[in-house]
């Protein structure tokens, strides 16, 4: 490969270019700590927050990355949910190893649909993971025995975490545990967005059909993405049995699935931060608003995601890395810092 | 991305706006569905609060009181659990109540275990909802006390062999249970049983096998919604004669709205219940009133839920001169006694969980509408479920 411009000089340098450190993520994460000193009465929210930017993050991969349109993520997140609780319930509470069997469990159960899933693209997809995630919901509510069914599983209790830390009511351990995992899984995901497999994901997402013709199988490639998504999302959904000691229903709903597009969408697909961006806005607004009128409060969120459709079709970060890389704003940031002038 | 921090950082200012307020007021978080599929019975828990409130003023003991509302959005255990924790932690709450749905309500129980929070169950009607914390008190009902005692007072009025129909869901199939218990218990036959899906909307395949079966009484369990009007006409539609066939159910087969879209196919249907408008006393007249004047409807078992956990919640910091920790309340709650628009009504000492008259109804026409009216009752009803668990 032979370099074409100045700018990009080849894709390896490209990607080492995208997996550097940028100061702003640095403050960010460090960002996400203010809590425990700022709001320290809002932890069971932060940590709610941080579980459902996980599930978003899950989302993320297949939708932004991999062009895999799902209205049915609910059912990983609810299979890793109940696998947690079920196991919890029977007699096998430690949160760690409860977690990695629930992403697992999940993950398999992705595996599995992706054979179906990496055959179809857009509308049928639509339909396909929405049918599935109203036979999971249905499956749930009829093997009572197993779930507890509409009630809900009963008898969840979660051991201290690593034996020390209990769940506490303020949610001191619940966010720190969620904001941990969440980092963690954020890493794994950045690197493989920021690899071969990653590109060739977005190449499948913009050209299917090209990318096999330049010699990238696609089916494979979705196979995996799927599979990880699928892992991903089933840890969140235990992270939250496990942070709560409750499963229900809910967790497979059809409304977790369309919340989650939602959350992804306004922060902006295909952005890796896109998810934990929209999901502090959706989930704050919607506490602060419900807070304000306890009937009515979807009145201001319907209108907060009119304005961001409208106005930022790519969502808040889309709209803004737009306005980053106008040229006006270079010029003014650059007059603003003149020792960050380029050559 | 500077933007982005921005962002966040307004975010997270955002929730420093609101603090807590003064630490004299009582604060009772109300937590149920003010939003979604379940707003309207959350709306009229609300209701049976609010009346309450402005019939007995807003200070208790020296005290006053104040309600902060949490809506929990529908069927939501994690979010339920997680604004009862915040109401406490946040806003101060000493008193948790509300609680539409069974899941909500078990989430919660957690939180007034681990927090030692006095809480008032005022609608999910699970029985072992009350065994989650020792700190809970309920003001509804339990689906086994109403359905099995109607299921023994069905054997007693001449049922030999019944039919069984409900919901294929939870408390269907605790229906199903309690009726079947009550019935057989006191020596009748179930000659036949069936569970209908839980979004179904046609029942006369259901209705024509519970017919061909023949049996003198066929049992129904609907939860609210649509779904009664359209059982109640199938039933007339299949030809099955009141008179001779006993058609009963829980209270929601007949509610309000129900008979409103049923006419008369609904002439007949006998229900079993502890609350309904049409209850003949004064008290209810009185209550009916003053509701119908400040919310222009007739309340339901909702409102009485709701008005009947306000009372308890009053009396209980009038016994307790104003303290508000969970042991002094709960003592104090445990076993009052008192006179309710539904009658005569209090909290088992032992369980904590309502005790009152079930009342069996009609459905006749009174004055041009269709009225659940009294024809027996069954006093001091415990709940039968607990008092068979293991203690």
């Amino acid at each position: 490969m032979t370099s074409t411009d100045g700018a990009l000089a080849g894709p390896q340098q490209y990607l080492r270019a995208q997996q550097r450190w940028r100061a702003i993520e640095i403050v960010f994460w460090l960002s996400l700590l203010l809590p425990f000193v700022v709001t320290p009465n809002y932890l069971v929210l932060a940590s709610q927050v941080a579980i459902t930017a996980l599930f978003a993050l899950s989302l993320d991969l297949i939708l932004g990355y991999a062009g895999i349109v799902s209205l049915g993520h609910a059912a990983f997140f609810g299979f890793g949910a109940y696998t947690a609780g079920i196991l919890s319930k029977h007699g096998w509470g430690e949160p760690l190893t409860g977690l990695l069997i629930s992403g697992f469990a999940a993950g398999l159960l992705g595996y599995l649909m992706s054979f179906i899933i990496a055959r179809f693209r857009h509308l049928a997809l639509i339909m396909i993971t929405l049918g599935f995630g109203f036979l999971l919901l249905e499956l749930a509510n009829s093997l009572g025995w197993l779930t507890g069914g509409a009630d809900g599983l009963q008898g969840v209790k979660t051991w201290p975490l690593l034996g020390m830390f209990k769940f506490d009511l303020w949610g001191v351990t619940s966010y720190w545990y969620s904001l941990i995992v969440l980092f963690i899984l954020f890493l794994v995901c950045r690197r493989l967005i920021n690899s071969p497999f990653g590109l060739s994901l977005r190449g499948i997402r913009e050209n299917a059909v090209r990318m096999r013709a330049v010699g990238a199988e696609s089916r494979a490639h979705l196979q995996k993405i799927y599979t990880i998504s699928a892992a991903i999302a089933g840890i969140a959904g235990a992270l939250l049995t496990q942070t709560t000691d409750t499963v229900s229903l809910g967790v497979l709903n059809f409304e977790r699935s369309a919340d989650v597009l939602v959350i992804l969408i306004l922060g902006g697909a295909g952005r890796l931060y896109g998810g934990i961006i929209g999901a502090i806005i959706f989930l704050v607004a919607r506490d602060q608003f419900s807070g304000i009128n306890p009937q009515y409060w979807y009145f201001p969120i319907g209108v907060l995601l009119v304005v961001v459709v409208l106005f930022l079709p790519n969502g808040i970060l889309g709209g803004l890395a737009q306005i980053v890389e106008s040229e006006r704003w270079q010029r003014w940031t650059a007059n603003l810092t003149p020792w960050r002038k380029k050559p | 991305m500077r933007k982005v921090f921005l962002g966040a950082a307004a975010a997270i200012a955002i929730t420093l706006g609101t603090g807590p307020a003064s630490a004299q007021n009582v604060k009772i978080g109300v937590v149920m569905s003010f939003s979604g599929q379940f707003a309207d019975p959350g709306a009229q828990i609300d209701n049976g609060i609010k009346l309450y409130m402005k019939q007995n003023g807003d200070t208790v003991a020296g005290r006053k009181i104040e309600i902060i509302r949490k809506d929990s959005g529908g069927i939501a255990p994690d979010v339920a659990k997680r604004l009862s924790q915040e109401v406490i932690v946040r806003d101060g709450a000493q008193v948790l109540a509300g609680y539409d749905l069974t899941p909500n309500a078990l989430a919660a129980a957690d939180v007034s275990a681990q927090a030692k929070t006095f809480m008032v169950n005022m609608n999910a009607a699970t029985s072992v909802i009350t065994t989650k914390s020792p700190y809970m008190a309920r003001t509804s009902f339990t689906v086994w006390q109403v359905n099995e005692a109607l299921g023994a007072w069905a054997y007693k009025n001449g049922v030999r062999k019944a039919y069984t129909l409900v919901s294929d869901f939870g408390p269907g199939w605790d229906g199903e249970a309690a009726f079947q218990k009550g019935f057989k218990d006191a020596g009748g036959e179930i000659i036949g049983q069936a569970r209908y899906p839980v979004a179904n909307l046609d029942f006369t395949a259901f209705v024509q096998r519970a017919k061909d079966s023949n049996p003198d009484g066929i049992y129904i369990w609907v939860p609210g919604g649509p779904q009664p009007a359209a059982i109640g006409k199938a039933i007339a539609e299949r030809g099955i004669d009141k008179s001779k066939v006993k058609v009963m159910g829980q209270g929601e087969l007949t509610y309000e709205e129900a008979l409103k879209s049923m006419g008369d196919a609904g002439l007949g249907l006998i229900t079993a219940f502890h609350y309904d408008y049409n209850h003949q006393s004064a008290k209810n007249k009185a209550f009916v009133t003053a509701y119908n004047t400040e919310f222009k409807r007739n309340p339901d078992m909702f409102s009485v839920g709701g008005y009947d956990g306000m009372h308890l919640i009053y009396e209980a910091l009038k016994k307790t001169a104003g303290k508000t920790d969970a042991d002094s309340l709960i003592a104090a709650a445990k076993g009052m006694r008192w006179e309710s628009p539904r009658g005569p009504m209090s909290i088992d000492p032992e369980t904590r969980d309502v005790v009152q008259t079930v009342y069996i109804r009609r459905v006749e026409k009174v004055g041009g509408h269709l009225v659940n009216v009294d024809i027996d009752k069954i006093e001091n009803v415990k709940d039968p479920w607990k008092a068979r668990q293991p203690k």
